[in-house]
């Protein structure tokens, strides 16, 4: 193919675009519709798995140190725990600043019921141990306690992370990552065949012509190129405005409820930590449709 | 054509032995009675059917073993005209005409000059950046004849190009088709018009039920109407 032909092949297929307004009206508004439902939830499952992911963080293992442990013991103990692989922290909790963390824990007017254990502590010293993954809670927990069983002198009075809460709440977490995944997963396949029947119904009016084209004396190819130009084209215009209106009142709901959401505990994810995830997912998507059924349907009309 | 058959799929035979030499600059008008296998007889010439059976060579390539992809290059060397035009509905007169070079990968600039040249020569040339749509019966035939010589084709095929026309418009038509055979362009014309046929004596090849009966150089079109 010479480099005229190419250039002629992308100002017909732009060309064509406006040729068929309606036609490719409407392809561009059933990319638009279908990629902004899909968007929106796209958005949606990102914000809850950010949600998820917060409440998973929020899980600690706490090991509860016996009160007759040395400096000497608690270095040793600290340099273990945080050399297993799955840790990402360990602070050391002193007895004192445990019960500074419950005071201000607790309401108020019951604040001055912990004053009387100012010099006789009840608490044990302990470590706080963060994970890089919250999940391995139950693991790490065990991995701390056969410390424990391997040393002589039994340094760890025991070990909590919640057991029985965790799990419940991993079970929940999962089951809403998952059924955002689903979600998007159906609602992307859904749009792809909505689009593609559109874009199949456009070609299918212009049947005809491919047939005149050949007759003419054209190639498959000279007829397809066009045709592929014109699916990139309503792809990226359909998918470019998704985007454009998805992304604008993603930013304005974020505005908008920046102080309220804030008083909920929960953060709404930040535009540009998915703006480019979400725009790249639909202007990708949206072109390959859009290409895709426009060869596809191309190709069907081709033998004559 | 040497002793062609054709039977389509569903068992109708169309051609039944058919033998014929057209020769370098003839005019032929094909006549003979609806479903005779008229059409067909042309489909062959421009590859849109392919023989059942016999040998069939145009321009030197034989048609019948012709391969998928070769098509287009045949195609390009015959001229195709209609009863229906098929103009393609979207694209200007002259982007009708042009694509016709396009499909040959002309340069651009040649595209413009061999476009407006035939555009004059059928007349239309004020009419080139109307729509299809815009245009009478007439002027429309005469932009797919335009479209038919614009890339110089040795031959060309023409099925029932006055079929839609009156008989003035008609005669505007043959003139011009007589203008291009003059200038050495082979044309076949499957044809009704027992008028034109009777005046502008041709050879008139006459087919009925599938076979040729009757082939006569200056012939009349023997059909009662």
């Amino acid at each position: 193919m010479k480099f005229s032909t190419l250039v002629r092949h992308i100002r017909e297929g732009v060309k064509n675009v406006f040729r068929n307004g309606w036609m490719s009206f409407a392809s561009i508004g059933s990319i638009v519709v279908s990629l902004f439902v899909l968007g929106v939830f796209m958005l949606l499952a990102l914000n809850v798995n950010q949600w998820a992911d917060q409440f998973d963080s929020q899980v600690q293992v706490n090991a509860y140190l016996e009160s007759d442990v040395g400096q000497s013991k608690i270095d040793e103990l600290k340099t273990r725990i945080g050399s297993l692989p799955e840790v990402k922290k360990v602070t050391f909790v002193s007895k004192e600043e445990g019960l500074e963390k419950l005071r201000q824990d607790l309401d108020e007017d019951v604040k001055g019921a912990l004053d009387g254990y100012k010099d006789a502590n009840p608490l044990p010293d302990s470590f706080e141990v963060e994970l890089f993954d919250a999940q391995q809670v139950s693991f790490v927990a065990k991995q701390i306690l056969a410390f424990n069983e391997t040393d002589s002198s039994k340094p760890i009075l025991s070990v909590k992370y919640g057991q029985g809460y965790v799990e419940k709440l991993f079970r929940i977490t999962n089951a809403v990552r998952n059924v955002g995944l689903v979600v998007v997963a159906g609602l992307a396949v859904m749009a792809m065949f909505l689009i593609s029947t559109t874009i199949k119904m456009t070609i299918l009016a212009r049947r005809r012509e491919i047939g005149i084209m050949k007759l003419v004396g054209a190639t498959n190819n000279f007829i397809r190129w066009p045709f592929f130009i014109e699916g990139v084209v309503i792809g990226l215009a359909g998918s470019a405005i998704t985007t454009g209106l998805l992304l604008y009142g993603y930013s304005k709901l974020i505005e908008s409820t920046h102080y309220n959401m804030g008083l909920m505990m929960i953060e709404i994810v930040a535009l540009n930590k998915v703006g480019w995830l979400v725009g790249g997912t639909l202007m990708a998507l949206g072109t390959l449709i859009g290409v895709w059924g426009s060869v596809v349907s191309v190709r069907k009309h081709l033998r004559v | 054509m040497h002793d062609i058959w054709k039977t389509y799929p569903d068992g109708t035979p169309a051609l039944q032995g058919i033998n014929i030499v057209i020769d370098r600059n003839e005019f032929v008008y094909v006549v003979g009675p609806s479903g005779a296998g008229k059409s067909t007889f042309m489909k062959l010439i421009y590859r849109e059917e392919v023989p059942t059976k016999g040998q069939l060579s145009v321009n030197g390539f034989n048609i019948g073993k012709l391969k998928q992809r070769k098509i287009p290059y045949v195609r390009r060397n015959i001229g195709v005209v209609f009863q229906d035009f098929r103009l393609l509905p979207k694209l200007s007169v002259y982007e009708n005409v042009a694509f016709a070079m396009e499909v040959v990968e002309s340069p651009r600039r040649q595209i413009r000059r061999r476009t407006m040249e035939v555009l004059e020569l059928v007349g239309l040339k004020h009419k080139a950046s109307s729509l299809p749509a815009q245009l009478s019966g007439g002027e429309q035939q005469r932009v797919a004849i335009a479209r038919a010589i614009v890339n110089n084709p040795s031959v060309i095929v023409a099925d029932e190009p006055t079929g839609n026309l009156d008989p003035e418009t008609s005669w505007g038509i043959m003139k011009l088709l007589e203008e291009i055979n003059f200038r050495g362009t082979t044309i076949v014309m499957a044809t009704h018009n027992k008028e034109i046929v009777n005046t502008l004596r041709k050879r008139v090849i006459a087919i009925e039920r599938g076979t040729i009966v009757r082939d006569q150089q200056r012939g009349d079109y023997g059909y009662e109407v």
